[in-house]
């Protein structure tokens, strides 16, 4: 599970760790039933406060992205998907909330955009797979 | 008033050194099992306090309590549950690692030896070399070793990773994270470095000029500041008078604040001025308390 924190980004380190290991989970690259490193070992691992990562790890359960398995471990949930889902749409809402402001800035009319996303998909080569 | 899980209590501590003042009535407490980060710019009274938490020093005014003991009355019953790395780490220079080893472990009864060799292998020190032939890094790491090995109550580390190398500024900080991963074990660091202070610690005091600027959570300090970037219609010559704006930066119509407070409120104060909040995020530690230093009058650092 490779998580990269950084102290300086503005936003709270255990949102980091949440953000992305639901990211890690919705690209597949966590799969359903993968066991996360126990809270110490990835402390340790990224150089963050032990309480910082039980806290990431209490949100990622209430979010339903992972469990809890008695003592044994965390564990990525079974039933990923609707998350999955919900969280493949946060990804591309934040890009989306970025082009509608650099947009803006740069006096494009809605319309003007949404003819350019239309020509811009047209322009690139039809997807692999559906 | 005293609270049981409170490790360290510390009421209105002033120290003064001929006429100045290091310490200027400082009030904070340490729970058990936080990451303590002390935050101050040189000359804050970073060094002068933990003098007072080891003993060192005494108290001229207010009161210093370690373990609910003081640490000038009975210095052997705190010194003995503390693990402390100095700066300027005075390790016997004449004596070898494993003679500072040994030497060290007469004085703990609680020295567990396995655990001792494994930091000292973990850290690649040679048994037999001498202290004063050590490297900056490797004196720290054997440093670490005998504050470590007796694995005490409450680890403090001075500055402990000023000047070096970020591969021995990594072990601290793993040090620091071992042992607060051990129930009930407390750490105090003092650190100029914030990006680091901001990784590992749960709890902050800022010491501005001898006093503490804040102190408690270091979750509520970030949650209770902004970074916040106002624009106005037209230019601005200087920045607005906003309340709860600690530092300002920018220039014509953008004016960027660090401000302290609540989000709607300030928002609202913005507006009323004759601006609108185009952006806003969370500030750094490190952003909060160039804020907090400088709001505080003199030069930030």
């Amino acid at each position: 599970m490779h998580i990269r924190i950084s102290a300086n980004d503005g936003v709270p380190i255990y949102l980091q760790v949440v953000n992305q290991v639901k990211y890690l989970v919705a690209s597949g690259r966590l799969e359903p039933g993968a066991e996360l490193p126990p809270i110490r070992v990835l402390a340790d691992r990224l150089l963050i406060n032990p309480n910082t990562v039980a806290r990431a790890y209490r949100e990622l359960e209430v979010a339903g992205v992972v469990v809890k398995r008695g003592t044994t471990g965390t564990f990525v949930s079974d039933t990923g998907s609707p998350l999955a889902r919900r969280e493949k749409n946060r990804i591309l809402t934040e890009r989306i909330d970025a082009l509608l402001a650099e947009a803006r800035q740069l006096g494009f009319t809605n319309d003007a955009l949404f003819e350019l996303i239309r020509q811009r998909d047209e322009a690139l080569p039809p997807p692999q797979e559906s | 008033m005293t609270d049981p899980d409170d490790v360290i209590e510390v009421n209105t501590l002033t120290r003064r050194f001929g006429s100045k003042v290091a310490l200027d009535g400082v009030s904070l407490s340490v729970p058990r099992g936080a990451v303590f980060g002390l935050v101050g710019a040189n000359g804050a009274g970073k060094t002068t306090l933990i003098r007072h938490l080891l003993g060192l020093l005494r108290a001229q005014s207010g009161t210093v309590s370690v373990f609910g003991r003081d640490p000038v009355a009975d210095p052997v019953g705190v010194l003995s549950r503390i693990g402390h790395l100095a700066e300027d780490n005075d390790l016997p220079g004449w004596m070898t690692i494993a003679e500072l080893m040994r030497y060290t472990e007469a004085f703990f009864p609680n020295w567990d030896r396995d655990f001792a060799d494994k930091l000292r292998r973990d850290f690649e020190l040679d048994p037999r070399a001498k202290v004063k032939h050590l490297s900056r890094g490797q004196r720290t790491r054997a440093g670490l070793v005998v504050a470590l090995a007796y694995r005490p109550e409450l680890l403090v580390l001075d500055e402990p990773s000023s000047g070096l190398d970020p591969i021995v500024r990594r072990d601290i900080l793993g040090a620091v994270i071992k042992t607060v991963a051990q129930e009930g074990r407390t750490v105090v660091f003092s650190s100029h470095l914030l990006d680091e202070v901001e990784r590992v610690s749960d709890h902050v005091a800022l010491l501005v000029r001898g006093r503490v600027a804040y102190c408690g959570p270091l979750d509520d300090l970030k949650a209770g500041h902004h970074r916040m970037t106002v624009r106005f219609n037209e230019d601005r010559p200087k920045p607005p008078v906003l309340t709860g704006a600690l530092a300002w930066e920018g220039g014509g119509p953008e004016w960027t604040a660090l401000c302290h407070g609540r989000l709607p409120d300030l928002r609202a104060a913005a507006e009323a001025v004759g601006g609108c909040v185009v952006d806003q995020h969370m500030p750094s530690l490190d952003e909060i308390f160039v804020a907090r230093a400088g709001a505080a009058g003199g030069s930030p650092r």
